[in-house]
Protein backbone atom coordinates (compact mmCIF):
# COMPACT_ATOMS: atom_id res chain seq x y z
CA UNK A 1 0.00 0.00 0.00
CA UNK A 2 1.42 3.35 -0.96
CA UNK A 3 1.04 6.20 1.45
CA UNK A 4 0.46 9.65 0.08
CA UNK A 5 3.10 11.84 1.67
CA UNK A 6 1.64 15.33 1.79
CA UNK A 7 0.32 17.89 4.20
CA UNK A 8 -2.42 18.90 1.78
CA UNK A 9 -5.77 19.00 3.51
CA UNK A 10 -4.48 17.30 6.66
CA UNK A 11 -4.79 20.16 9.15
CA UNK A 12 -6.86 23.27 9.71
CA UNK A 13 -6.21 26.58 11.39
CA UNK A 14 -8.94 27.27 13.91
CA UNK A 15 -7.67 30.17 15.98
CA UNK A 16 -5.29 33.11 15.67
CA UNK A 17 -4.38 36.01 17.88
CA UNK A 18 -1.80 38.66 18.49
CA UNK A 19 -1.08 40.88 21.46
CA UNK A 20 -1.04 44.59 21.03
CA UNK A 21 1.98 45.47 18.92
CA UNK A 22 4.58 47.89 20.24
CA UNK A 23 7.51 49.81 18.88
CA UNK A 24 10.85 48.17 19.60
CA UNK A 25 11.58 48.02 23.31
CA UNK A 26 8.22 49.55 24.22
CA UNK A 27 6.42 46.47 25.53
CA UNK A 28 5.22 47.13 29.08
CA UNK A 29 5.36 43.38 29.70
CA UNK A 30 8.12 40.77 29.53
CA UNK A 31 8.44 38.59 26.49
CA UNK A 32 7.23 35.35 28.07
CA UNK A 33 4.13 37.08 29.41
CA UNK A 34 3.38 38.30 25.89
CA UNK A 35 3.73 34.72 24.67
CA UNK A 36 1.25 33.50 27.27
CA UNK A 37 -1.22 36.22 26.34
CA UNK A 38 -0.99 35.37 22.63
CA UNK A 39 -1.52 31.64 23.20
CA UNK A 40 -4.48 32.24 25.49
CA UNK A 41 -6.04 34.67 23.04
CA UNK A 42 -5.58 32.25 20.14
CA UNK A 43 -7.25 29.48 22.18
CA UNK A 44 -10.11 31.85 22.98
CA UNK A 45 -10.39 32.70 19.28
CA UNK A 46 -10.71 28.97 18.55
CA UNK A 47 -13.09 28.43 21.42
CA UNK A 48 -10.93 25.77 23.04
CA UNK A 49 -9.47 25.34 26.49
CA UNK A 50 -5.72 25.96 26.70
CA UNK A 51 -5.54 22.61 28.51
CA UNK A 52 -6.12 20.93 25.14
CA UNK A 53 -2.98 22.36 23.54
CA UNK A 54 -0.51 19.49 23.26
CA UNK A 55 2.23 20.96 21.14
CA UNK A 56 4.19 24.10 20.34
CA UNK A 57 6.05 24.97 17.16
CA UNK A 58 8.28 27.98 16.69
CA UNK A 59 11.33 29.31 14.85
CA UNK A 60 14.19 31.77 15.00
CA UNK A 61 15.30 30.43 18.38
CA UNK A 62 12.21 31.73 20.13
CA UNK A 63 12.95 32.07 23.81
CA UNK A 64 9.45 31.12 25.02
CA UNK A 65 10.27 27.48 25.48
CA UNK A 66 7.60 24.84 24.91
CA UNK A 67 7.82 22.99 28.23
CA UNK A 68 7.74 26.27 30.11
CA UNK A 69 4.65 27.36 28.16
CA UNK A 70 2.92 24.03 28.76
CA UNK A 71 3.58 24.19 32.50
CA UNK A 72 2.66 27.85 32.84
CA UNK A 73 -0.56 27.40 30.87
CA UNK A 74 -1.54 24.18 32.62
CA UNK A 75 -1.88 22.09 29.48
CA UNK A 76 -2.86 18.48 30.05
CA UNK A 77 0.06 16.94 28.18
CA UNK A 78 2.93 18.02 25.93
CA UNK A 79 3.36 15.83 22.85
CA UNK A 80 5.48 17.86 20.45
CA UNK A 81 7.94 20.70 20.89
CA UNK A 82 9.38 21.76 17.56
CA UNK A 83 11.93 24.45 16.74
CA UNK A 84 12.85 25.25 13.15
CA UNK A 85 16.54 25.95 12.72
CA UNK A 86 17.58 29.29 11.25
CA UNK A 87 17.36 32.92 12.20
CA UNK A 88 15.13 35.77 11.17
CA UNK A 89 11.77 34.82 9.73
CA UNK A 90 12.82 32.12 7.31
CA UNK A 91 11.07 29.56 9.48
CA UNK A 92 7.71 31.29 9.76
CA UNK A 93 5.95 28.94 7.34
CA UNK A 94 8.15 26.02 8.37
CA UNK A 95 6.76 26.36 11.89
CA UNK A 96 3.32 25.76 10.35
CA UNK A 97 4.70 22.84 8.32
CA UNK A 98 6.28 21.26 11.39
CA UNK A 99 3.13 21.68 13.46
CA UNK A 100 1.06 20.23 10.63
CA UNK A 101 3.43 17.32 10.19
CA UNK A 102 3.10 16.46 13.86
CA UNK A 103 -0.69 16.48 13.58
CA UNK A 104 -0.81 14.66 10.24
CA UNK A 105 1.37 11.84 11.59
CA UNK A 106 -0.67 11.41 14.73
CA UNK A 107 1.91 12.82 17.12
CA UNK A 108 -0.32 15.63 18.37
CA UNK A 109 -3.89 16.87 18.25
CA UNK A 110 -3.68 20.60 18.86
CA UNK A 111 -0.47 22.49 18.12
CA UNK A 112 0.15 26.18 18.65
CA UNK A 113 2.53 28.05 16.35
CA UNK A 114 4.09 30.86 18.31
CA UNK A 115 6.44 33.83 18.09
CA UNK A 116 7.11 36.29 20.90
CA UNK A 117 9.43 39.28 20.85
CA UNK A 118 10.34 41.82 23.49
CA UNK A 119 13.68 42.90 22.17
CA UNK A 120 14.14 45.68 24.67
CA UNK A 121 14.54 42.91 27.18
CA UNK A 122 17.06 40.95 25.14
CA UNK A 123 18.89 43.21 22.71
CA UNK A 124 18.36 44.16 19.16
CA UNK A 125 18.58 42.39 15.82
CA UNK A 126 19.62 45.23 13.57
CA UNK A 127 22.83 46.43 15.16
CA UNK A 128 26.36 45.15 15.17
CA UNK A 129 28.24 43.59 18.02
CA UNK A 130 29.73 45.74 20.80
CA UNK A 131 32.75 43.55 21.38
CA UNK A 132 36.50 43.99 21.06
CA UNK A 133 37.14 41.02 18.80
CA UNK A 134 35.17 38.90 16.36
CA UNK A 135 35.92 35.40 15.09
CA UNK A 136 34.34 32.85 12.79
CA UNK A 137 32.11 34.02 9.93
CA UNK A 138 31.74 37.49 11.44
CA UNK A 139 35.50 38.07 11.26
CA UNK A 140 35.21 38.05 7.47
CA UNK A 141 32.64 40.86 7.32
CA UNK A 142 32.33 42.85 10.57
CA UNK A 143 35.78 44.53 10.36
CA UNK A 144 34.72 45.85 6.93
CA UNK A 145 31.62 47.46 8.44
CA UNK A 146 29.23 44.73 7.29
CA UNK A 147 27.17 43.60 10.26
CA UNK A 148 23.48 44.52 10.02
CA UNK A 149 20.73 42.44 8.43
CA UNK A 150 20.12 45.14 5.82
CA UNK A 151 23.77 44.90 4.83
CA UNK A 152 23.75 41.12 4.72
CA UNK A 153 21.04 41.18 2.06
CA UNK A 154 21.78 44.39 0.14
CA UNK A 155 24.35 42.81 -2.16
CA UNK A 156 22.00 39.96 -3.14
CA UNK A 157 19.40 42.49 -4.18
CA UNK A 158 21.93 44.69 -5.96
CA UNK A 159 23.15 41.73 -7.97
CA UNK A 160 19.55 40.75 -8.84
CA UNK A 161 18.68 44.31 -9.87
CA UNK A 162 21.81 44.44 -12.02
CA UNK A 163 21.20 41.08 -13.69
CA UNK A 164 17.60 41.87 -14.63
CA UNK A 165 17.61 45.68 -14.90
CA UNK A 166 15.17 45.98 -12.00
CA UNK A 167 14.40 49.56 -11.01
CA UNK A 168 14.11 51.09 -7.57
CA UNK A 169 10.38 51.67 -8.20
CA UNK A 170 9.79 47.92 -7.90
CA UNK A 171 11.06 47.98 -4.34
CA UNK A 172 9.04 51.12 -3.70
CA UNK A 173 5.81 49.42 -4.80
CA UNK A 174 6.25 46.79 -2.09
CA UNK A 175 6.68 49.44 0.61
CA UNK A 176 3.70 51.45 -0.65
CA UNK A 177 1.43 48.39 -0.68
CA UNK A 178 2.17 47.59 2.95
CA UNK A 179 1.59 51.17 4.08
CA UNK A 180 -1.59 51.46 2.01
CA UNK A 181 -3.12 48.39 3.63
CA UNK A 182 -2.04 49.43 7.12
CA UNK A 183 -4.31 52.47 6.84
CA UNK A 184 -7.32 50.15 7.16
CA UNK A 185 -5.88 47.98 9.94
CA UNK A 186 -6.22 49.45 13.45
CA UNK A 187 -3.72 46.87 14.78
CA UNK A 188 -1.02 48.27 12.51
CA UNK A 189 1.67 50.42 14.03
CA UNK A 190 1.58 52.58 10.87
CA UNK A 191 -2.22 52.97 11.02
CA UNK A 192 -2.84 56.66 10.41
CA UNK A 193 0.66 57.14 8.99
CA UNK A 194 0.36 56.83 5.21
CA UNK A 195 3.34 56.74 2.87
CA UNK A 196 3.41 58.06 -0.68
CA UNK A 197 5.91 57.98 -3.54
CA UNK A 198 7.46 61.31 -2.57
CA UNK A 199 7.95 60.23 1.05
CA UNK A 200 9.69 57.10 -0.11
CA UNK A 201 11.89 58.86 -2.63
CA UNK A 202 12.91 61.48 -0.09
CA UNK A 203 13.71 58.99 2.65
CA UNK A 204 17.33 58.45 3.54
CA UNK A 205 19.43 55.56 2.39
CA UNK A 206 20.18 52.90 4.97
CA UNK A 207 22.37 50.96 2.60
CA UNK A 208 21.90 51.08 -1.15
CA UNK A 209 19.55 49.83 -2.58
CA UNK A 210 17.46 50.11 0.61
CA UNK A 211 15.85 53.36 1.65
CA UNK A 212 14.52 53.66 5.19
CA UNK A 213 11.09 52.47 4.01
CA UNK A 214 12.53 49.35 2.40
CA UNK A 215 13.51 48.06 5.84
CA UNK A 216 11.20 46.43 8.36
CA UNK A 217 10.67 47.88 11.77
CA UNK A 218 11.71 46.05 14.89
CA UNK A 219 8.79 45.53 17.23
CA UNK A 220 7.63 43.95 20.45
CA UNK A 221 4.63 41.69 20.71
CA UNK A 222 3.53 38.10 20.34
CA UNK A 223 1.31 36.11 18.02
CA UNK A 224 -0.09 32.59 18.00
CA UNK A 225 -2.03 30.24 15.75
CA UNK A 226 -3.91 27.04 16.65
CA UNK A 227 -3.83 24.00 14.33
CA UNK A 228 -5.96 20.85 14.60
CA UNK A 229 -6.68 17.81 12.38
CA UNK A 230 -8.66 18.76 9.28
CA UNK A 231 -11.56 16.50 10.14
CA UNK A 232 -12.30 18.77 13.10
CA UNK A 233 -12.22 21.98 11.04
CA UNK A 234 -15.98 22.47 11.08
CA UNK A 235 -16.29 22.23 14.88
CA UNK A 236 -14.96 25.75 15.46
CA UNK A 237 -16.34 29.29 15.21
CA UNK A 238 -14.38 30.37 12.12
CA UNK A 239 -14.91 29.18 8.58
CA UNK A 240 -12.68 26.19 7.76
CA UNK A 241 -9.18 27.14 6.70
CA UNK A 242 -7.05 24.22 5.53
CA UNK A 243 -3.34 23.99 5.00
CA UNK A 244 -2.83 23.13 1.33
CA UNK A 245 0.94 22.99 1.48
CA UNK A 246 3.93 24.08 3.51
CA UNK A 247 7.59 23.55 2.68
CA UNK A 248 11.00 24.79 3.70
CA UNK A 249 14.63 24.52 2.73
CA UNK A 250 17.01 26.08 0.23
CA UNK A 251 19.07 25.25 -2.84
CA UNK A 252 22.49 23.59 -2.87
CA UNK A 253 25.12 25.65 -1.10
CA UNK A 254 22.75 28.36 0.12
CA UNK A 255 24.39 28.29 3.53
CA UNK A 256 27.93 28.82 2.25
CA UNK A 257 29.52 31.46 4.42
CA UNK A 258 31.10 34.79 3.48
CA UNK A 259 28.50 35.41 0.75
CA UNK A 260 29.51 32.32 -1.25
CA UNK A 261 26.01 31.05 -1.97
CA UNK A 262 26.40 29.88 -5.59
CA UNK A 263 22.87 31.02 -6.44
CA UNK A 264 23.45 34.35 -4.77
CA UNK A 265 20.99 36.73 -6.42
CA UNK A 266 17.93 34.94 -5.10
CA UNK A 267 15.67 34.80 -2.07
CA UNK A 268 16.49 31.06 -1.62
CA UNK A 269 13.14 29.80 -2.99
CA UNK A 270 14.31 28.42 -6.34
CA UNK A 271 13.87 24.81 -5.20
CA UNK A 272 11.36 25.50 -2.42
CA UNK A 273 8.58 27.19 -4.39
CA UNK A 274 8.13 24.35 -6.93
CA UNK A 275 7.70 21.91 -4.05
CA UNK A 276 5.08 24.15 -2.49
CA UNK A 277 3.00 24.26 -5.67
CA UNK A 278 3.37 20.53 -6.16
CA UNK A 279 2.12 19.78 -2.66
CA UNK A 280 -0.72 22.28 -2.80
CA UNK A 281 -1.79 21.28 -6.30
CA UNK A 282 -2.16 24.84 -7.49
CA UNK A 283 -0.33 27.24 -9.81
CA UNK A 284 0.71 30.85 -9.26
CA UNK A 285 -2.34 32.05 -11.19
CA UNK A 286 -4.59 30.30 -8.64
CA UNK A 287 -3.30 32.40 -5.74
CA UNK A 288 -5.92 34.96 -4.74
CA UNK A 289 -3.92 36.91 -2.15
CA UNK A 290 -0.29 36.92 -1.06
CA UNK A 291 1.53 37.79 2.13
CA UNK A 292 5.24 38.02 1.35
CA UNK A 293 7.65 38.70 4.19
CA UNK A 294 9.31 42.06 3.94
CA UNK A 295 12.52 42.01 5.92
CA UNK A 296 13.65 44.19 3.04
CA UNK A 297 11.55 44.99 -0.02
CA UNK A 298 14.10 43.63 -2.45
CA UNK A 299 13.67 40.21 -0.91
CA UNK A 300 9.96 40.37 -1.66
CA UNK A 301 10.69 41.05 -5.33
CA UNK A 302 13.00 38.05 -5.62
CA UNK A 303 10.71 35.78 -3.58
CA UNK A 304 7.72 36.61 -5.76
CA UNK A 305 9.72 35.98 -8.92
CA UNK A 306 10.84 32.63 -7.54
CA UNK A 307 7.23 31.78 -6.72
CA UNK A 308 6.37 32.41 -10.35
CA UNK A 309 4.21 35.52 -10.07
CA UNK A 310 6.23 37.22 -12.79
CA UNK A 311 9.45 36.67 -14.73
CA UNK A 312 12.51 38.67 -13.69
CA UNK A 313 12.20 40.69 -16.88
CA UNK A 314 8.59 41.58 -16.00
CA UNK A 315 9.35 42.97 -12.55
CA UNK A 316 9.33 46.64 -13.52
CA UNK A 317 5.90 46.26 -15.12
CA UNK A 318 4.34 44.01 -12.49
CA UNK A 319 5.61 45.73 -9.35
CA UNK A 320 3.21 48.66 -9.35
CA UNK A 321 1.10 49.70 -6.40
CA UNK A 322 -2.21 49.29 -8.25
CA UNK A 323 -1.44 45.61 -8.86
CA UNK A 324 -0.97 44.98 -5.16
CA UNK A 325 -3.88 46.83 -3.51
CA UNK A 326 -6.87 44.91 -2.15
CA UNK A 327 -9.54 44.21 -3.10
CA UNK A 328 -9.17 44.76 -6.85
CA UNK A 329 -5.44 44.49 -7.56
CA UNK A 330 -4.09 41.68 -9.72
CA UNK A 331 -2.37 40.16 -6.67
CA UNK A 332 -3.24 41.87 -3.38
CA UNK A 333 -0.03 41.89 -1.34
CA UNK A 334 0.60 42.19 2.40
CA UNK A 335 -2.98 43.09 3.16
CA UNK A 336 -2.50 43.63 6.91
CA UNK A 337 0.32 46.12 6.38
CA UNK A 338 2.91 43.39 6.67
CA UNK A 339 6.18 43.54 8.49
CA UNK A 340 6.76 47.08 7.25
CA UNK A 341 3.59 48.72 8.47
CA UNK A 342 1.58 46.37 10.70
CA UNK A 343 4.32 44.94 12.89
CA UNK A 344 7.40 42.78 12.63
CA UNK A 345 6.52 39.51 14.38
CA UNK A 346 9.09 37.74 12.21
CA UNK A 347 6.30 36.83 9.83
CA UNK A 348 3.70 35.24 12.08
CA UNK A 349 1.56 38.34 11.57
CA UNK A 350 1.66 37.59 7.84
CA UNK A 351 0.71 33.96 8.40
CA UNK A 352 -2.22 35.07 10.51
CA UNK A 353 -3.31 37.52 7.82
CA UNK A 354 -3.19 34.74 5.22
CA UNK A 355 -5.61 32.77 7.39
CA UNK A 356 -7.87 35.75 8.00
CA UNK A 357 -8.19 36.20 4.23
CA UNK A 358 -9.52 32.64 3.92
CA UNK A 359 -11.86 33.27 6.83
CA UNK A 360 -13.10 36.48 5.19
CA UNK A 361 -11.98 38.47 8.24
CA UNK A 362 -9.21 40.73 6.90
CA UNK A 363 -9.35 44.50 7.26
CA UNK A 364 -8.44 44.54 3.54
CA UNK A 365 -10.53 41.58 2.48
CA UNK A 366 -10.10 40.11 -0.98
CA UNK A 367 -13.43 38.71 -2.23
CA UNK A 368 -13.55 34.91 -2.38
CA UNK A 369 -9.99 34.43 -1.19
CA UNK A 370 -9.89 30.66 -1.59
CA UNK A 371 -6.14 30.27 -2.09
CA UNK A 372 -4.00 32.35 0.24
CA UNK A 373 -0.20 32.18 0.23
CA UNK A 374 2.39 33.22 2.77
CA UNK A 375 6.09 33.48 1.91
CA UNK A 376 8.49 33.64 4.87
CA UNK A 377 11.82 35.41 5.44
CA UNK A 378 13.45 35.71 2.01
CA UNK A 379 17.23 35.54 1.46
CA UNK A 380 18.06 33.52 4.57
CA UNK A 381 18.38 29.75 4.73
CA UNK A 382 16.30 27.76 5.32
CA UNK A 383 13.33 29.70 3.96
CA UNK A 384 9.74 28.49 3.86
CA UNK A 385 6.36 29.20 2.36
CA UNK A 386 2.83 27.88 2.72
CA UNK A 387 -0.64 28.02 1.19
CA UNK A 388 -3.96 28.01 2.98
CA UNK A 389 -7.24 27.16 1.30
CA UNK A 390 -10.94 27.53 1.89
CA UNK A 391 -13.51 24.72 1.88
CA UNK A 392 -13.75 25.24 -1.88
CA UNK A 393 -10.21 23.92 -2.33
CA UNK A 394 -10.86 20.62 -0.60
CA UNK B 1 48.29 56.23 5.52
CA UNK B 2 45.07 56.19 7.50
CA UNK B 3 42.76 53.24 7.52
CA UNK B 4 39.64 53.09 5.35
CA UNK B 5 37.18 52.85 8.25
CA UNK B 6 37.40 54.68 11.55
CA UNK B 7 38.96 52.62 14.31
CA UNK B 8 36.85 50.96 16.98
CA UNK B 9 35.19 48.13 15.06
CA UNK B 10 35.70 44.63 16.46
CA UNK B 11 39.09 43.21 15.46
CA UNK B 12 39.17 39.89 13.62
CA UNK B 13 40.85 36.97 15.34
CA UNK B 14 41.29 33.45 14.05
CA UNK B 15 38.47 31.11 15.00
CA UNK B 16 39.01 28.91 18.04
CA UNK B 17 38.64 25.80 15.90
CA UNK B 18 41.63 26.87 13.81
CA UNK B 19 39.67 26.75 10.57
CA UNK B 20 40.67 30.17 9.24
CA UNK B 21 44.00 30.72 11.02
CA UNK B 22 46.02 30.36 7.81
CA UNK B 23 43.87 32.99 6.13
CA UNK B 24 44.56 35.56 8.82
CA UNK B 25 48.25 34.63 9.08
CA UNK B 26 48.50 35.01 5.30
CA UNK B 27 47.08 38.53 5.33
CA UNK B 28 49.76 39.54 7.88
CA UNK B 29 52.31 38.47 5.26
CA UNK B 30 50.43 40.24 2.43
CA UNK B 31 49.34 36.96 0.92
CA UNK B 32 45.79 35.82 0.17
CA UNK B 33 45.51 32.18 1.24
CA UNK B 34 42.25 30.33 0.72
CA UNK B 35 41.11 26.74 1.13
CA UNK B 36 41.93 24.27 -1.59
CA UNK B 37 41.20 20.57 -1.57
CA UNK B 38 44.23 18.30 -1.85
CA UNK B 39 42.08 15.52 -3.29
CA UNK B 40 40.04 17.20 -6.04
CA UNK B 41 41.95 20.53 -6.23
CA UNK B 42 38.70 22.47 -5.81
CA UNK B 43 38.76 25.85 -4.09
CA UNK B 44 36.23 26.77 -1.43
CA UNK B 45 35.42 29.73 0.76
CA UNK B 46 34.32 30.31 3.57
CA UNK B 47 36.41 27.72 5.26
CA UNK B 48 35.03 24.29 6.13
CA UNK B 49 36.50 21.12 7.59
CA UNK B 50 35.75 19.07 4.50
CA UNK B 51 35.60 19.78 0.79
CA UNK B 52 32.09 20.47 -0.42
CA UNK B 53 33.01 19.20 -3.89
CA UNK B 54 34.34 15.73 -2.98
CA UNK B 55 33.86 15.55 0.84
CA UNK B 56 37.52 14.91 1.47
CA UNK B 57 38.91 16.10 4.79
CA UNK B 58 42.27 16.75 3.10
CA UNK B 59 41.61 20.46 2.74
CA UNK B 60 44.58 22.81 2.91
CA UNK B 61 45.37 26.43 2.15
CA UNK B 62 46.99 27.82 -0.98
CA UNK B 63 48.05 31.32 -1.89
CA UNK B 64 46.19 32.98 -4.74
CA UNK B 65 46.45 36.35 -6.43
CA UNK B 66 44.51 39.17 -4.82
CA UNK B 67 42.95 39.99 -8.17
CA UNK B 68 39.27 39.76 -8.91
CA UNK B 69 36.11 41.41 -10.12
CA UNK B 70 33.26 43.06 -8.27
CA UNK B 71 30.48 40.47 -7.94
CA UNK B 72 28.23 42.85 -6.00
CA UNK B 73 28.55 45.94 -3.84
CA UNK B 74 26.87 48.10 -1.25
CA UNK B 75 27.23 51.75 -0.31
CA UNK B 76 26.46 52.07 3.39
CA UNK B 77 24.93 55.25 4.80
CA UNK B 78 23.41 54.30 8.14
CA UNK B 79 26.05 53.76 10.85
CA UNK B 80 25.66 50.24 12.23
CA UNK B 81 28.23 50.67 14.97
CA UNK B 82 29.20 53.60 17.23
CA UNK B 83 32.69 53.61 15.71
CA UNK B 84 31.09 54.53 12.38
CA UNK B 85 28.91 57.36 13.70
CA UNK B 86 30.97 60.04 11.92
CA UNK B 87 32.23 57.85 9.10
CA UNK B 88 29.81 58.97 6.41
CA UNK B 89 29.16 56.67 3.47
CA UNK B 90 31.52 53.80 2.72
CA UNK B 91 31.63 51.01 0.20
CA UNK B 92 31.71 47.26 0.70
CA UNK B 93 32.42 45.00 -2.25
CA UNK B 94 31.95 41.30 -2.75
CA UNK B 95 34.92 40.27 -4.87
CA UNK B 96 34.91 37.18 -7.06
CA UNK B 97 38.30 35.54 -7.52
CA UNK B 98 38.57 33.88 -10.96
CA UNK B 99 41.97 32.42 -10.14
CA UNK B 100 40.58 30.64 -7.09
CA UNK B 101 37.56 28.90 -8.52
CA UNK B 102 35.40 32.04 -8.42
CA UNK B 103 35.06 31.99 -4.66
CA UNK B 104 34.15 35.36 -3.15
CA UNK B 105 35.42 37.47 -0.29
CA UNK B 106 34.20 40.67 1.34
CA UNK B 107 36.23 43.87 1.60
CA UNK B 108 36.04 47.63 1.29
CA UNK B 109 36.56 49.48 -1.99
CA UNK B 110 39.14 52.21 -1.51
CA UNK B 111 38.69 55.66 -2.97
CA UNK B 112 35.84 58.15 -3.03
CA UNK B 113 32.93 56.54 -1.17
CA UNK B 114 30.57 58.23 -3.63
CA UNK B 115 32.29 56.77 -6.69
CA UNK B 116 30.12 54.93 -9.23
CA UNK B 117 30.04 51.19 -8.54
CA UNK B 118 30.08 48.66 -11.34
CA UNK B 119 29.49 44.93 -11.10
CA UNK B 120 32.17 43.18 -13.13
CA UNK B 121 34.80 45.88 -12.64
CA UNK B 122 38.31 44.49 -12.08
CA UNK B 123 39.87 45.16 -8.67
CA UNK B 124 43.17 44.43 -7.04
CA UNK B 125 43.88 43.80 -3.37
CA UNK B 126 45.38 46.28 -0.91
CA UNK B 127 46.57 45.02 2.47
CA UNK B 128 45.73 47.27 5.41
CA UNK B 129 47.83 46.50 8.47
CA UNK B 130 46.57 47.20 11.96
CA UNK B 131 49.84 46.86 13.83
CA UNK B 132 48.83 48.87 16.87
CA UNK B 133 46.27 46.25 17.91
CA UNK B 134 46.93 43.33 20.23
CA UNK B 135 46.81 40.94 18.52
CA UNK B 136 47.74 42.78 15.34
CA UNK B 137 45.75 41.96 12.22
CA UNK B 138 45.55 42.80 8.53
CA UNK B 139 42.49 43.49 6.39
CA UNK B 140 42.28 43.00 2.62
CA UNK B 141 40.71 45.90 0.75
CA UNK B 142 40.31 46.50 -2.96
CA UNK B 143 40.95 49.24 -5.47
CA UNK B 144 39.99 49.64 -9.10
CA UNK B 145 42.30 48.13 -11.69
CA UNK B 146 42.58 49.14 -15.35
ZN1 LIG C 1 37.67 18.01 -2.88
Amino acid sequence: MSIERTLRGKVAVVGVAETEYYKWGQSPEPEFKLALRAVLAACADAGISPAQVDGFSSYSNDRSEASHLAAALGTDELRVAVMQWGGGGGGAAAAVANAAAAIATGQAECVVVLRALAQGQFGRFGQGPRVATVSGNGAHSVPYGLMSAAQMFAMRVTRFMHDHDVHQNALRAVALASYRHAQNNPRALMYGRPLDEADYDASRWIVEPFHLFDCCQENDGAAAMVLVPADRAKDFPHRPCYLMGAVSGSHRGAGASVHNDPTYATASFTTVAPRLYEMAGVRPADVDVLQSYENFTGGVVMAMVEHGFCAPEEVNQFFRLENFVAPGGRLPLNTSGGNLAEAYMHGLGLTIEAVRQVWGESTNQVPDADVSMMIAGPMVTPVSSCIFGSQATQ
Amino acid sequence: MSNYLHSGLPSPVAAGDGLDRQFWDGLREEQLRLQRCRSCRGWQWGPEFCCHHCRSFEVGYEATAAEGTIYSHQRVWHPVHPALADQGPYVIVLVELPMAGNVRIVGNLLGDPRQPLQIGAPVTGVFEHHNDHEPAFTLLHWKGRD
